[in-house]
């Protein structure tokens, strides 16, 4: 999990080289010819743009790319600049084309450059959270590193939350801060907080640089090591007078990470094994997470399917890695996956995990998981390989690199008469599949059922739509009800949960995807905690369309209650008590789509829902967001219990499948 | 089986590196049990020397986790068997005239130095393994431990081979 597919620019991105240095440094005739006469020779390519194809950079431990030498002693000519200067040339050179961000007064020096790149667009934020989740949008889209930038003190620490989700989630994204001065770091400074600090433990890595001749070289880290080996946020605090003081550019920078050695390549002979044990497995099961995705390896793992005729289980986070309408595809496993998939994980006698990490919502209890499977865990992480589960084969590598070398591996076992024969494990699987298919129940006095409204979206918009989730109900709705064809097609927080993700995430992504049509399907607890960035989609041109599953609840914690707090619904009505209106109504959507600037559409009955979801289709110039109102009594099936085990699944309330059904 | 560990980890010499190790220790739930840390031979690298009591699986966790960490080079685990291991103590006890040349006369057993006198104590180092240095405590303790300081276990492995050799050769290119 992890080379993102291509981090770099189309060469038409690539700077004027220098020419941000040459126009804010105009003020002084004799800094600007240094400027010009380093500029015009300044190779556009940078360490982590060329990080990704050459692993060995930071393992050489010279941290040269290769293809800096070739442009000769010129290319190395330092230009005077500021240390602000030499930060919003080194994102160009590592190929930001969009930044999200609010100023403030610790990063403003930082912003004065910036607003001078051609190629840098700046998108004003309302939020930092907003910020932090549209960087991850952006960057779940398009596989390239997402930015966001903060002022010091509450800017940062409004990064926090999407630093978590990102960490969580594995996604490349760097968060550039501002710094009170150096001389002030400790003294409790205005709008001072230890941002570094703060994120050791939702960070890959972060940097706080004191010294302007460090920006550079930190920026190229940064974005080196959000991108390579597992993904993850990194955060480069920056001191404001290092920003301020003078330093020298020069790029490409040499990487100083002695201890940064991702591998990527698997072992030959654990692959080996590996393909060995599915050849020789009756009742094996492809268990993909979202390092199949971040690896950029769907295709692969589509011909390792095929030529196996292994069924697929894909998680919450690798929606989209496999085609749903694959016959070979059993949908998702978890707490809320299908019965197919939770039951093909729990009888396998082998699992082999492919960017995926044994997370609880999947296991259920782990002691009760999967108790007959032998396990082959790939991953590029070291350490997530028997953190949970033992792993009987552990394969450390990229998952594209793996699953390729797993083809290869099992087509020479095919070749010497060794496949392995899942036919009775299929008739078992199409039971299950066929008896316990998704669904749903509508509700009689003709409120509308919000799986319908999320499935009709999925049918009507296809499966080249880009499709956001908040956190809740309408999260595992939208995970089960739209059929996802392709990778990056399905964006959402998993690992931290974090309610309020949607729309600024789908703002990112429509900014990394601008050809897309980009939904947020959010609820109406989610929504309100982050729809301020409404006004930026309005403003800044951004047109998402986000559908609000809204039931006037925190649903998801509403059904818990309902099943195991004994029906007591403890703060989680969002709307007016007094009135019988479904949904909630304070805010009123509609009008507060409006207010933002956006189109806003209300929907309250099953015969209007295709035509809404079509009028909203059909504007591509404004934001659009859509009121479903929807009752409040639907619940997420089937559902494994916090605390069971898998085997107790419930297809539905009170009603668990009966496995060894028909022999 | 719960078992006592020495991890020696190569770390770049750079501010918070120490914080990032120590958190991920607590975030994750593991234990440390004492913990040295020194410059070494090369500037640009310190070197912790970890002792934790942990299970097998729990450790190779925390070796990944710690692996994962930018800032940390290297991570060897020395078995006691091929290792090194000591601690440093100084020990403050009460000795007036009357008790002082027992006091004294414990220390020499121990091989331990006196450091400093005063009119009713005296000072003791003493270094050695962590079973040694108890005995020694248990010893003093009838005549009054006023004071009692003790450092983490440092170890090195036995032999001629170095754990910093193969990291330092190609981290020296990377500074230069």
């Amino acid at each position: 999990m992890t080379e993102q597919s291509s981090p770099v620019p189309s060469k038409a991105h690539a700077p004027s080289p220098l020419d941000i240095p040459a126009r804010t440094a105009a003020p002084k005739p004799a800094r600007t010819g240094a400027v010009n006469a380093g500029g015009a020779t300044a190779p556009p390519a940078g360490p982590a743009q060329s990080g990704p194809a050459q692993p060995g950079t930071a393992q050489s431990g010279t941290g040269q790319p290769a293809g800096a030498r070739s442009h000769g002693a010129a290319a190395h000519a330092p230009v005077k600049v500021t240390g602000a200067q030499a930060l919003v040339l080194a994102l160009e050179r590592v190929g930001v084309d969009v930044v999200f961000g609010i100023p403030g007064g610790a990063v403003l020096p930082a912003y004065d450059p910036l607003l001078d790149s051609k190629q840098i667009r700046h998108i004003l934020v309302r939020h930092e959270q907003g910020a932090g989740h549209a960087a991850t949008g952006y960057a779940q889209a398009t596989g390239r590193t997402g930015v966001c930038m903060a002022t010091s003190g509450p800017g940062a620490t409004n990064l926090v939350t999407p630093l978590a989700d990102a960490y969580m989630d594995s996604v490349p994204v760097v968060a550039i801060t501002g710094q009170v001065a150096t001389s002030l770091i400790g003294t409790d400074g205005f709008q001072e907080a230890d941002i570094s600090g703060i994120t050791y433990p939702i960070t890959k890595h972060n940097f706080l640089v004191t010294k302007p001749e460090d920006i550079a070289r930190t920026i190229g880290e940064a974005f080196h090591l959000a991108s390579t080996g597992r993904p993850g946020p990194g955060l480069v605090d920056s001191a404001k007078d290092a920003m301020q003081a003078t330093t020298e550019f020069t790029w490409p920078v040499p990487f100083d990470l002695p201890g940064y050695h991702p591998v990527t390549r698997p072992h030959s002979r654990q692959v080996r094994e590996a393909a060995r044990m599915i050849t020789e497995a009756r009742r094996p099961v492809l268990y993909v997470g979202g390092g199949v995705i971040k690896a950029d390896a769907s295709s692969e793992l589509r011909q390792l399917a095929e030529l196996t005729g292994a069924p697929v289980v894909t998680t919450l986070m690798a929606r989209g890695a496999f085609p749903d309408s694959h016959p070979l595809h059993l949908g998702m496993p978890g707490m809320h996956g299908t019965v197919a998939a939770v039951g093909a994980l729990q009888r396998a006698d082998l699992i082999v995990a492919l960017g995926a990490r044994f997370d609880d919502r999947v296991t259920g209890r782990l002691d009760s998981f999967a108790p007959d499977a032998a396990i082959v865990h790939a991953d590029i992480d070291p350490a997530e390989i028997s953190k949970n589960r033992r792993a009987d084969v552990p394969i450390v590598g990229d998952c594209k690199e793996v699953i390729t070398e797993l083809i290869n591996a099992v087509t020479t076992d095919h070749e010497h008469g060794l496949a392995g024969d899942y036919a009775e494990w299929w008739v078992t699987l199409d039971q299950w599949r066929t008896k316990y298919p998704l669904g749903y129940d509508e509700f009689e006095d003709g409120s509308l059922a919000p799986q319908y409204v999320i499935e009709r979206i999925g049918k009507l918009a296809g499966p080249d739509a880009v499709y956001l989730a908040g956190v809740g109900q309408h999260q595992m709705w939208a995970a089960q009800f739209i059929d996802y064809e392709k990778p990056r097609t399905w964006i959402n927080s998993g690992g931290a949960g974090t309610m309020g993700f949607a729309v600024p995430a789908a703002m990112g992504a429509k900014v990394g995807l601008p050809d897309a049509m980009v939904w947020a399907i959010d609820g109406d607890g989610c929504f309100q905690m982050t729809n301020q960035e409404l006004a930026t989609c309005a403003i800044e041109g951004i047109p998402v369309k986000i559908a609000i599953i809204n039931n006037g609840n925190l649903g998801m914690v509403r059904q818990w209650q309902t099943l195991f707090y004994n029906q007591r619904y403890s703060n989680t009505n969002l709307g007016d008590r007094k009135t019988e209106l479904r949904g909630t109504r304070v805010p009123d959507f509609v009008k507060l789509a409006d207010a933002y600037g956006c189109i806003g559409l209300r929907c309250e009955r099953k015969e209007d829902v295709d035509a809404v979801i079509e009028q909203a289709m059909a504007i591509n110039d404004q934001p659009v967001v859509i009121d479903f109102i929807v009752h409040k009594d639907a619940m997420v099936w089937p559902m494994v219990a916090a605390g069971m085990g898998n085997d107790d699944i419930k297809h539905a309330r009170d009603m668990a499948p009966e496995w060894e059904a028909t022999d | 089986m719960t078992q006592q560990h020495t991890l020696s980890v190569l770390v770049e010499n750079k501010p918070g590196v120490l914080v990032r190790i120590a958190g991920l220790f607590s975030r994750r739930g593991f234990n440390i049990e004492s913990l040295a840390v020194g410059p070494t031979e090369h500037e640009e690298i310190s070197r912790m020397t970890i002792v934790v009591n942990c299970e097998e699986h729990p450790l190779e966790q925390v070796t990944k986790q710690l692996n994962k960490l930018i800032n940390v080079i290297k991570i060897v685990e020395l078995e006691p068997a091929q290792a090194v291991q000591r601690e440093f103590m100084l020990i403050k006890v009460r000795a007036d005239a009357d008790t002082r040349s027992k006091v004294l006369e414990a220390v020499g057993l121990f091989r331990a130095h006196v450091v400093d006198v005063a009119l009713d104590a005296v000072t003791v180092e003493a270094s050695g393994s962590r079973d040694k240095l108890e005995a020694l405590v248990r010893i003093l303790e009838p005549f009054g431990i006023k004071e009692l300081v003790k450092s983490g276990a440092i170890a090195v492995g036995r032999g001629g081979r170095s754990i910093t050799d193969r990291t330092l050769r190609p981290l020296e290119r990377s500074i230069a």
